[in-house]
């Protein structure tokens, strides 16, 4: 591998090979998409919340999509589609992934950078053209892609079933592509780097939790997109080639009958859950990962549980490959199907019911120090423990005909992949900014940050819960249609308040880290948290190669805490004390 | 130190102000009243789910409220190593969490479930509802008990199902758009289909849901047991009136249903 250092201002910091680079690349691509897919969320609560109610302001932003200062049902479509596929994919996903992922991965194990620097560059350059071709898919004649994040055919694949149908669902899938083939660069990568480039004494039971999950993570990728790989490909045949590989006989829109046969509608349900449902695994794993890495420095205690906690994850991982039906219980596929992946889909309590308690259990006499990153530890497990109950719900397919496809569901995967994903991405941030730039984020605007978010985020999507036992449907432009949805309206226009309040947090956030790059307090130590972990043995910023000198060996495992100020840092030489063994 | 101390039991109080925030929200009633036989048993499962989840959900947050107002103290003794056997610890929540959840679904959810899937009475009603961006085609076979013959380049703006009215079987089909009426107490057998793009048959009060697969015959059934007019509502997105495709559904006494039924003109006339 070349350690020879980047030299001009395009190697250093536009097509650097840099995984620190690259992560800050990513995380900063994953913030403005945020804002952006944010104000979509926005854009929608305020439709959903007063939909006979006229605003000029954004007609004069938008003149077409609100003319008359009304949202046309078609953009309210491909604005619901689109911060759908925007938070998931080009949010969460670069954030977790992209961003922690490239940055800690070589410097929690003790290597100068990945295994495969310039795949790595690639990852993240294909994912700016796919970042663009989903944002401009807004601007194209029809709109961008409107048949929901999950695509269903026909309506995503018949251009007349609805104007995102036209060219804007040709770019989403374009874009999509590109970005499966970007995270499995990624995946790639973190799995051969995380195999073969740990430091001397690094075993796989001394590794931080962060990597482990990011790890999981990364097989879960390379096992699971393939098929909707080959999914978007079939996809935009049967749109732009006459196949028909999810298009039956005898459609029929306006008076034209068209001339596909023997498709089936359900293939692409089945070939995209096999890869949604790992997915949100594959989003959630990493934010968890962190919070263990944030717990125990933060608390001073090791973690409780580390290897049934390893464990776990893998039960979770390979459980997470065999459920994806609990999305389609009232698809019409075969009825004994839904039986089946409704036992599978309730196994995985056990397994994540392990990894909360020991989360729970890692707080346990501890020396709590309440700064940020622990406030958001702390809130995300409240988060986890109130959406994975939803999970209960849903996976039993029974309750299921019920809620699916309603309010419920939205509020269940706004906690899980949305809530507790974010708090992960808030908490690594505010522990790891030291490291990345030599300052600390501001923590007085950090309280903030979590005072307004956590309970914002209860009022916004517990409600939504609830309003789905009312059975208030998704993708609904106009409620006040149905007069059983009429007694929500207040409720629905509490959400969209505490909704505008949760987006006006998140501005304090990035106003923080803005004002903290250039003026946030120095600083004093190496070390700020007194973690163990590696990464905190370069110096900071790291340079390129991480270490100036050789790499770190490793004596211990990463969360070796004891009474009082008492720690183990992993790359010291340990003197074992007696009747204690090991991690 | 006085800092700590105001952190832990603000924070304490927030995590106990989310427990009570959301047992105000679980003891309101949001659901509509069950009007159907099988939805007694879909309502016994989310009530049992709800009982269940919010119980966890209250020991979960009453315990992270204790474990971090117990942080207001520092005492010299906390830290040290893990815990021996500590496995343990996450066994019984674990065994716990199996019992409601997989039980749940293997003694109260699977049996519903293969009834519900299973075969229809065998004096169920027949009615078939077809979903059309955007509204819904509702069609009773007739006296024969047959239903017409439908092809797809038969439909028109006259035509919504495109029935052939050649077909002598469609001449007593009875057609209606947006609107369906079905007697209390009997068995309906639903024939749910689409001829452009899934769409799903939605009313909350009778506990039932399916989608309408174009290209596929999905046969559902259930008995009204209460009188009344429920609204039915597309639940998968569909285009551009996916929001305003909705019907009615009239739950009447039998012999009202049967005079309703010879009222209507057949279509395929």
């Amino acid at each position: 591998m070349s350690h020879v250092e980047p030299a001009s201002f395009w190697t250093r910091y536009v097509f650097s090979r840099d995984h620190k680079v690259i992560g800050l690349q990513y995380y900063f691509t994953a913030m403005a998409m945020a804002v952006f897919g944010g104000l979509l969320a926005l854009l929608l609560r305020l439709q959903i919340s007063w939909p006979e109610r006229q605003w000029p302001w954004l007609e004069k932003l938008m003149p077409d999509a609100m003319a008359g200062g009304v949202m046309k049902p078609e953009f309210y479509l491909a604005v619901v589609t689109m911060h759908g596929t925007i938070m998931v994919f080009f949010v969460i996903s670069f954030a977790l992934l992209g961003g922690f992922g490239n940055y800690l991965i070589p410097l929690q194990i003790g290597a100068r950078d990945m295994a495969f620097p310039f795949l790595n560059m690639l990852s993240y350059w294909l994912i700016v053209p796919a970042s663009l071709l989903m944002l401009g898919s807004f601007l194209v004649t029809g709109g961008a892609a409107a048949s929901g994040w999950t695509a269903y055919p026909p309506l995503s694949a018949v251009e007349q079933a609805v104007p995102g149908s036209g060219l804007g669902q040709t770019l989403w899938i374009l874009a999509m592509a590109l970005f499966i083939a970007s995270f499995t660069m990624g995946g790639l990568n973190y799995v051969t780097t995380i195999l073969n480039m740990r430091a001397r004494g690094l075993s796989m039971f001394r590794l931080p939790l962060t990597v482990w999950t990011l790890f999981i993570s990364g097989i879960l990728g390379l096992l699971a997109f393939p098929p909707l790989t080959a999914a978007a490909i079939m996809l935009l045949f049967d749109r732009e080639a006459a196949t028909s590989f999810f298009l039956p006989a005898g459609l029929v829109f306006g008076e034209t009958v068209l001339s596909h046969q023997g498709g089936s509608p359900l293939l692409w349900q089945h070939l995209f859950w096999f890869l949604g449902h790992p997915e949100v695994y594959i989003l959630i794993l990493p934010a968890l990962g962190i919070a263990f890495d944030v717990l125990a420095p933060f608390v001073r205690r090791p973690v409780f549980g580390y290897r049934s906690t390893v464990y776990a994850l893998w039960v979770i991982a390979a459980l997470s490959m065999v459920v994806w039906g609990h999305h389609m219980y009232v698809s019409g596929m075969n009825p004994l199907l839904g039986e089946v992946f409704a036992v599978g889909t309730l196994a995985i309590t056990v397994p994540f019911t392990i990894v909360v308690v020991n989360l729970l259990a890692s707080l346990w006499r501890g020396r709590f120090r309440f700064d940020t990153p622990l406030l958001f530890v702390l809130g995300m497990m409240s988060f986890i423990g109130t959406g994975g109950l939803g999970g209960l719900f849903l996976g039993n397919a029974v309750s299921d005909m019920y809620l699916h496809a309603t309010y419920f569901v939205v509020g269940h995967f706004h906690f899980m992949i949305g809530w507790v994903t974010l708090f992960g991405v808030f908490a690594g941030t505010y522990y790891w900014f030291p490291k990345i730039c030599g300052r600390r984020l501001d923590e007085r605007l950090g309280k903030v940050h979590f005072w307004l978010s956590f309970p914002s985020v209860y009022v916004v999507f517990l409600t939504m819960h609830f309003i789905g036992f009312t059975g208030m449907m998704r993708h609904i432009y106009d409620p006040t249609q149905y007069e059983f949805l009429k007694p929500l309206a207040g409720w629905n226009q509490l959400v969209t308040v505490a909704a505008i309040v949760l987006f006006l947090a998140q501005i304090v956030f990035l106003v923080n880290i803005a004002w903290s790059v250039k003026w946030g307090q120095k600083l004093t130590e190496a070390d700020p948290w007194g973690a163990n972990t590696l990464e905190w043995t370069t110096p900071t910023p790291p340079p390129h190669g991480n270490w100036p000198g050789a790499l770190p060996e490793v004596h211990c495992g990463p969360y070796e805490y004891g009474f009082g100020e008492e720690r183990q840092p992993q790359a010291e030489p340990a003197p074992v004390r007696a009747g204690e063994a090991l991690a | 130190m006085p800092v700590r101390r105001a952190a832990a039991w603000s924070l304490a109080c927030l995590m106990l102000a989310v427990l009570f925030g959301g047992l105000a929200l679980a003891l309101r009633s949001w659901f509509p009243p069950v009007a159907s036989a099988h939805g007694a048993a879909v309502q016994t499962m989310l009530n049992f789910t709800l009982l269940a989840t919010g119980a966890f959900f209250v020991a979960g947050h009453l315990v992270l409220a204790w474990l971090i107002a117990r942080a207001a103290r520092s005492k010299p003794e906390t830290g040290g190593p893990p815990a021996r056997a500590g496995w343990l610890i996450g066994l019984l929540p674990a065994l716990v969490m199996a019992l409601v959840a997989e039980g749940g679904v293997l003694v109260l959810a699977l049996p519903v479930w293969a009834r519900y899937y299973g075969p229809p009475p065998k004096d169920a009603l027949q009615v078939e509802v077809t979903g059309r961006q955007f509204f819904w085609v509702v069609r009773y076979p007739g006296t024969d008990g047959l239903f017409g013959r439908t092809a797809p380049t038969l439909i028109s703006t006259d035509n919504a199902l495109g029935l052939d009215r050649t077909d002598p079987d469609a001449s007593d089909d009875v057609v209606l758009l947006n609107e369906m009426q079905l007697p209390r107490d009997r068995p309906a057998r639903l024939r749910l289909r689409s001829t452009d793009v899934i769409h799903s048959f939605w009313v909350p009060e009778l506990r039932v849901k399916q989608n309408l697969v174009p290209g596929m015959s999905v046969e559902i059934w259930f008995t009204p047991t209460r009188a009344g007019e429920y609204e039915l509502a597309c639940n998968q997105i569909c285009g551009l009136g996916h929001y305003r495709m909705r019907g009615v559904l009239n739950v009447v006494e039998p012999a009202a249903f049967a005079g309703w039924l010879k009222e209507q003109s057949p279509a395929g006339s």
